[in-house]
């Protein structure tokens, strides 16, 4: 039970199937759910069991689940939606869940839909994936077969419906708002909020929008309880978290390990370490839209809170590492131009303001800085914060290159003086 | 003009919306999977079908990057141009695949094999670089093995 | 109320309001783009920041977005913060990276939202050395330009073309900063209201194309507050003028009337008024000489006065398109009893139908601005969409509304735009449509009804008797699919809070007004707050009924028939258009001497003996009443040039030649409009629609001219060196001139919207009293006709019969066009050009019945006379029902309805 998300996954086999998982202790929680027959109740374990979100802003899902208005108070149909649009770059945790485990997800969506009392759900997938597309449906359809979903579920008198909606791109469709829009049909602009979706969500429905990740851990708590569940972490949030480690290590990959543990644990024990010849610089530790730490905070813990006193958030919890034979101007640089490009350009700051940021990047790793860029650059990260633009995109956009204008300074200003990217052969 | 086949896909998929319009990326990207891209004409046809405008439908269609508003070639190739690819050396690699094939970002070969496309992050960073053909994933391929994938791809 | 804290000082505010709307009421300047008063607030352009603090202690506070936030009591808010001033200045710095500056050659240069924001930001230098972005623009067709590249991505023009305006084919392409506004292809926008987008734009992007064929700057426009004479809904206008010449037609904001928006016809109709079919001086024709020659105005005046001594009686033609004081001098020259409508008899029956609906006062009219209130319309016979625009644009809002209303409830204000938007796609108001055939509403409708006219009134008659089922007449053998339709329409209005009826003349159907007029009757007798809106033909339709007319041309026609009058003064009106050719060939043969009065040259001017020329609304002042009995004055733009002049100034001197003393005392406008008011009581309110000509403050009369006119002293240097000396307009309050009291004036003499910092039409947030609310001081104008509690319920009981469809015997009803079916519009080259050619539409099964198919030819044989036409399947026509537009260029001018025959035409046999 160490590893309650990842115990069946077989990398290189395929996922369990619907008996396989069965076998193994599957769709058990799904039973005693319906048996109690308390919504309520399983919305307060969830919140007990101190799990939080891991599509990156981790708010307590149990919380969330709670905004939905109860019973008959809501208007139906309610929806209930997994958040697999995985795009933030460095992050391919979601991945791993959605191909090697399905019904886990599964399980989990019906647990969650059932807490919310939600008529139909739908998975959000984004469209490269198309392995875990394949395996979601096969998977959706053997649920189906049994009676996991559609009419009166176990014979419970609840009724889900469970589709899987396949992307088209975008990054900003992962926004959970932009999500529903995506969903609508529409442009997916984030929406403004309020109304905020668990009251006025999905055409006007209430709406929950959760992560992949956070989902395949609600089967675990209803099955061991929310005590054993918050015993798995080493701090206080719930849970075993899954961390993956992208750059230059000797083995990059993704591992589930106690929420909570150390970023040199992760490091070093499972990534290995650098590859030889390779200096650590700076971590960003959870997705392209975190703080970059530095090379000497090793001991941070991985869970919301540690990071956040760090200086930089857990967010996805998948490291990107930058080494010494790296620019970190030219990171900095492939960083916002990815998000002025995935930008919805809907408000001024971030349409306009990170592709000039990214313009600007690109002169100084060029040999074409100005002194002043440094200025325009600093005074950005002050400018796109949080409040000042109209969803997260931007203020996210922002936090990697805040923190590297301090800690790789002197790269800059070389670039700079320089008139050339010291790294360029 | 839509055929019988694309609107029995799409009718199904419509189903599972609350209102029509809410399963039109969905039709767009079923005529996609026929016809390999979606022309105006095309466009138009779809949105009389679902009730939208054209421009009510293409405001919707040029929004995401993979529903093509322009012909593609046979075999689409997705470059993750993220972070952890770029780290990883994606930069020389793309170089050697658009030397190779005589094209750019955003283009396609003139004899209509590859279309050749900048994506984000694929999501397989502990791969890096990657790149998707079509649907198949293609995770830290050197200079060498990219030759033989592209040459699997007619 | 809530007391709001702004940079430490408390403010009074209303309740539900966003505190952008709030500040900018209370005078601040607080920028923005995305936001607008009609469209609500999105958040998007980041624009409107300010400063928010949590309570006393908080000093560090936190920047939101003004437009997003709710103005609560005891919030405590800084404009002035040096963080949200420098945030407010970077989003312009934002937006002018990519910005052409082309400000020179742009259209909006002097009157641009984005200049006036970059100034108020501070915003100047910014160290962009990167190419800017370009975009190819698209022919929109003839009224709006297009120049993306200027574009600041606000979506405004899509907010309000798609949501508030309902067109389909303007949206917002691509994303990042690649967005691009406009349509999916080339091609001219097909909403008819279009033209709002060059006010809605906050830039120049969308710009008045018309204008651009003889630009000016809005600084060196002279301009008067008018109102816009090409339908009876009365919106008022700003026109612009310059070397004589009228520039454009902009809105002038009446919180009653039109509000923010204009329709195309209103904004792009005016170029009539620059010729060529202008007249220019008077002409006579003799017998001797059949081509017209030249007078001078005095040859003209006294040869006038000649006939009119010497006939053994004289009748005046009044017109619908003329003003109030026009139409009473031709009335007191020729006496009440000879003045006649200068309609058909039939439209003038109708006419004075509305007009007795509307006296004896059974419901209310609502001012225009209202009918956007309503939550629960049912619209009988009218295609308000072409005859009466804005009205239609109105009744778009309601699904908007009803979806508002539903957000309300889950507290989210009015205001909030996006969640609303997305609501009201699928939500559809109480919008219930009896109308011969589709109309650009119907997508907006729970339910339409199409049938030929007395079956609509059937529908009508029958909602009343399920209203009030004791009073009201009832329907005989009722189909039971009809009988649903008429409960379903009845429990709507009866259940409503502001229910409304819309009717007209648009229909030229008597049943149609009386069956609303019973609706009204009977929501009224069970206690329901029934309003009545009517839409009537022309701008001043309703005005000329209240002065009261002995019949119709038919009559005139009988009368100088009958041999008791001999002269004829026809006023402003082409009677060509309005009665059977049949009728026009009597009144020729009867009548002696014709003497025509108008600014425009049409089959009656080049008929008439004697053509005195007129000048049009844009050279003139004077009164119009519009539907909703509302008097507005306009005001002359520019000044006609001799011997051109106001139409009731050449009755005036005509009596004056006959040595008459009923007009010896018009020295001026207000004068006349003395008399008017003393004369007929329900004019008696009439000099109060504006201020007189007296009217002074400290700094003199207003000006038409603006504080920087330029080459005032050099206009015509070509001519003569001097400063040629301003015309004096001895009518009105208004001058010809830069000087005079620039500050607002009272509403009714708003000649443009300006001031300090505010050069663009934004700046009529400047004469609110609150944002989009009256005027300050009222809005303009004076309602003649109030319902009086007192009135009689009294039931209309010509119930028609259904209507059958007889083989060879064809109904045939009248369509219209929003461009063609209006007189003087049509003449304007951009509307010109959208005209349809003239055509007889058909259902299909019935014409290939007839053995015609899609564009053939039918032969329309009606009144008499026959025509060849194409054929239009309209497939919403009921069987046996053709229509027949009314007055398209080209077209026959039909007396409808009509009966007659439809057969397979000439080139199709
Ligand atoms: C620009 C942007 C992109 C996002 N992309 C994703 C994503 O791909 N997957 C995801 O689960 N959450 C994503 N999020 C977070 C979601 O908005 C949302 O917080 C999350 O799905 C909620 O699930 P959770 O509470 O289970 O974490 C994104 C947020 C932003 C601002
Ligand atoms: S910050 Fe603004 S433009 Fe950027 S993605 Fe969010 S809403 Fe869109
Ligand atoms: S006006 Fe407030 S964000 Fe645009």
């Amino acid at each position: 039970m160490d590893h309650p998300l990842t115990a069946n996954i077989r990398p290189g086999e395929g996922p369990p199937d619907i008996e396989a998982y069965g076998k193994a202790g599957g769709y058990r929680a799904l039973q005693k759910v319906l048996k109690e027959a308390d919504p309520k109740g399983l919305i307060q374990t969830v919140m007990d069991s101190h799990l939080r979100g891991r599509g990156g802003a981790g708010f307590p899902t149990g919380r969330k689940w709670s905004f939905v208005p109860p019973g008959d108070r809501a208007a139906h149909p309610v929806y209930f939606i997994i958040n697999a649009d995985e795009m933030e770059p460095g992050t391919f945790k979601d991945r791993l869940l959605l191909e090697g485990n399905p019904h886990l997800l599964i399980e989990g969506t019906i647990i969650g839909a059932y807490a919310i009392q939600a008529d139909i759900a739908y998975i959000f997938l984004r469209q490269e994936y198309t392995l875990a597309k394949r395996s979601c449906s096969r998977a959706i359809a053997r649920a189906y077969e049994r009676g996991y979903l559609g009419k009166n579920i176990l014979g419970s008198g609840y009724s889900l419906e469970l589709y899987l909606h396949t992307s088209a791109g975008r990054y900003i469709c992962g926004e959970e708002t932009a999500l529903l829009n995506a969903l609508e049909g529409r442009r997916a602009i984030p929406r403004a909020k309020p109304p905020f979706p668990p009251v006025t969500g999905l055409w006007g429905k209430p709406t929950i929008v959760n992560n992949v990740e956070t989902i395949c851990n609600v089967p675990i708590i209803v099955e061991h309880g929310a005590d054993r569940f918050r015993e798995l972490s080493r701090s206080v949030d719930g849970g075993t978290k899954l961390y993956g480690v992208s750059g230059r290590v000797k083995r990059p990959g993704l591992w589930e390990l106690p929420m909570g543990a150390t970023i040199r644990e992760i490091l070093e024990e499972h990534a290995g370490g650098m590859r030889d010849g390779f200096k650590l610089r700076g971590i960003i530790p959870g997705g392209a839209s975190t703080d970059f730490l530095a090379a000497d905070q090793l001991d941070v813990k991985m869970d919301f809170d540690s990071v956040a006193a760090a200086g930089s958030r857990l967010g996805t919890g998948t490291m990107i590492i930058l080494d010494d034979r790296t620019c970190p101007v030219g990171m900095v640089l492939n960083l916002i131009r990815f998000f002025a490009r995935e930008s919805c350009g809907w408000c001024t700051p971030c349409r306009e303001g990170l592709p000039w940021l990214a313009r600007i990047l690109e002169a100084i790793e060029n040999g074409e800085g100005r002194p002043r860029d440094l200025d325009i650059l600093r005074r950005h990260t002050g400018l796109l914060a949080p409040g000042h633009t109209f969803c997260a995109l931007a203020p996210g956009a922002v936090e990697p290159l805040q923190s590297a204008l301090t800690l790789f300074e002197e790269d800059f200003n070389r670039h700079i003086r320089e008139n050339r990217c010291p790294w360029r052969k | 003009m839509l055929t019988p086949e694309e609107l029995t896909e799409i009718q199904a998929e419509l189903a599972r919306y609350e209102q029509k319009r809410g399963g039109c990326i969905e039709a767009l990207k079923t005529v996609q999977r026929h016809r390999g891209w979606i022309s105006d004409e095309t466009l138009a046809e779809l949105a009389d079908f679902l009730e939208m405008t054209p421009a009510e439908l293409g405001s919707v269609s040029t929004f995401y990057n993979l529903l093509f508003r322009k012909p593609v070639g046979r075999h689409v190739i997705l470059v993750c141009t993220s972070v952890s690819c770029w780290v990883m050396g994606m930069g020389d690699l793309l170089e050697h695949i658009e030397k190779k094939l005589g094209i750019n970002l955003g283009e396609t070969t003139a004899d209509g094999r590859f279309t050749l496309l900048p994506n984000v992050c694929l999501g397989a960073c502990d791969r890096a670089p990657v790149l998707m053909i079509d649907s198949d994933l293609y995770g830290d391929p050197d200079v060498k093995t990219i030759d033989e994938i592209l040459a699997g791809y007619v | 109320m809530a007391t709001i804290l702004i940079d430490g000082r408390p403010y009074e505010v209303k309740d539900g309001q966003n505190l952008l709307q709030a500040c900018l009421t209370l005078g601040f300047n607080v920028p923005y783009f995305c936001w607008h008063p009609a469209l609500g607030s999105i958040g998007a352009c980041r624009q409107c920041a300010v400063k928010r603090f949590k309570n006393e202690k908080d000093t560090g506070g936190e920047i939101v977005m003004a437009c997003m936030t709710p103005a609560e009591d005891s919030i405590r808010i800084s404009i002035d913060d040096p963080e949200a001033v420098g945030f407010r200045a970077s989003v312009i710095e934002w937006l002018m990276l990519n910005h052409p500056h082309d400000c020179p050659v742009c259209d909006e240069g002097g009157e641009c939202h984005l200049q006036d924001m970059t100034v108020m930001t501070g915003h100047a230098y910014r160290e962009n050395r990167f190419r800017k972005r370009t975009y190819r623009n698209q022919d929109l067709g003839p009224f709006v330009n297009h120049e993306m590249n200027r574009c600041i991505q606000c979506y405004r023009c899509v907010r309000y073309y798609r949501t508030y305006a309902g067109g389909g084919d303007l949206n917002v392409f691509s994303s990042h900063d690649h967005l691009y506004f406009g349509r999916s292809s080339e091609g001219r926008l097909q909403n008819d209201f279009s033209g709002n987008l060059v006010e809605i734009c906050p830039t120049g992007v969308f710009t008045d194309k018309t204008l651009k064929n003889h630009y000016t700057r809005k600084w060196d426009m002279e301009t008067a507050p008018s109102v816009c004479v090409h339908c009876s809904l009365g919106c008022n206008t700003i026109p612009g003028a310059r070397y004589g010449k009228l520039r454009r037609v902009r809105n002038r904001y009446n919180r009653d009337v039109n509000g923010y928006f204009l329709c195309d016809r209103g904004r792009y109709g005016y170029e009539f008024v620059n010729g060529p079919l202008t007249v220019q001086a008077p002409l006579a024709k003799t017998s001797r000489a059949p081509e017209p020659v030249a007078l001078s105005g005095e040859e003209a005046l006294a040869r006038a006065a000649a006939w009119i001594a010497n006939s053994p009686g004289v009748i005046g033609i009044g017109s619908p398109r003329a003003s109030i004081e026009s139409n009473f001098a031709l009335r007191t020259l020729v006496g009440p009893d000879n003045f006649y409508a200068g309609l058909s008899d039939k439209d003038f029956e109708i006419l004075n139908l509305a007009w007795e609906v509307l006296r004896n006062g059974v419901a209310r009219t609502p001012p225009l601005s209202e009918t956007a209130q309503a939550d629960a319309v049912f619209v009988l016979g009218e295609d308000a969409g072409n005859t009466s625009p804005v009205l239609a644009l109105n009744l778009r809002q309601l699904a908007r509304r009803k979806a508002a209303g539903l957000m309300e409830e889950a507290k989210i204000p009015t205001w909030n735009d996006s969640p609303i938007t997305r609501l009201a796609e699928s939500e559809k108001g109480a919008l219930y449509l009896a109308t011969p055939c589709a109309t650009s509403l119907d997508d907006m409708a729970l339910k339409t009804f199409h049938a030929a006219p007395p079956d609509l009134g059937r529908l009508g008659f029958a909602v009343a008797s399920v209203i009030s089922p004791a009073n009201a007449p009832k329907v005989a053998d009722l189909i039971p699919e009809e009988l649903r339709l008429a409960e379903k329409i009845a429990r709507a209005l009866k259940s409503a809070a502001r229910p409304l009826i819309v009717s007209g003349a648009g229909s030229k159907s008597r049943t149609l007004i009386e069956a609303a007029a019973n609706i009204c009757t009977a929501l009224r007798q069970i206690g329901r707050p029934a309003q009545i809106i009517l839409a009537l033909p022309e701008a001043n339709s309703l005005g000329l009924a209240m002065l009261g007319a002995s019949g119709g041309i038919e009559t005139a026609s009988g009368e100088l028939l009958s041999g008791r009058a001999a002269t004829v003064i026809v006023l402003e009106n082409n009677l060509f258009r309005r009665c059977s050719p049949e009728t026009t060939r009597d009144l020729w043969g009867a009548a002696k001497h014709v003497i025509a009065i108008d600014h425009i040259v049409n089959a009656t001017t080049s008929r008439a003996e004697l053509v005195l020329p007129a000048a049009s609304f844009a050279q003139s002042s004077g009164t119009m009443v519009n539907n909703e009995g509302r008097a507005q004055r306009f005001f002359r733009v520019f000044s006609p040039k001799a011997p051109i002049k106001e139409s009731w100034r050449w009755m005036r001197d005509i009596m004056g030649a006959l040595w008459r003393p009923e007009a010896a005392g018009w020295h001026g406008l207000d004068d006349l409009i003395a008399a008017i008011a003393a004369a007929i009581p329900v004019f008696s309110a009439l000099p109060s629609a504006a201020p007189g000509a007296d009217f002074r403050r400290a700094g003199g009369k207003v000006p038409r001219q603006s504080h920087r006119y330029s080459g005032r002293t050099a206009i015509l240097a070509q001519i003569d060196v001097d400063e040629p000396k301003a015309p004096e307009d001895p009518d009105t309050p208004l001058a010809f001139s830069m000087e005079g009291d620039h500050r607002q004036p009272p509403s009714a003499l708003i000649p443009k919207f300006w001031a300090p910092g505010w050069n663009s039409i934004q700046s009529l947030n400047r004469f609110q009293q609150e944002i989009g609310g009256p005027l300050r001081g009222g809005d303009p104008g004076v309602r003649l006709i109030e319902p009086s509690p007192q009135a009689k319920a009294r039931y209309f009981t010509a119930i028609p019969a259904r209507q059958v469809v007889r083989v060879g015997k064809w109904v045939f009803v009248p369509l219209h066009h929003v461009f063609g079916s209006e007189e003087l519009s049509a003449l304007s080259p951009g509307v010109a050009g959208l005209c349809p050619k003239p055509y007889v539409a058909l259902h299909p099964e019935d014409a290939a019945a007839l053995g015609i198919t899609e564009g053939g030819r039918a032969r329309v044989d009606v009144d008499g006379s026959a025509y060849d036409l194409s054929v239009r399947m309209v497939p919403t026509l009921s069987r046996g029902v053709a229509g027949l537009p009314v007055g398209l260029p080209g077209g026959p001018a039909l007396d409808l309805p009509a009966s007659g025959k439809v057969s397979r035409g000439i080139a199709d046999e």
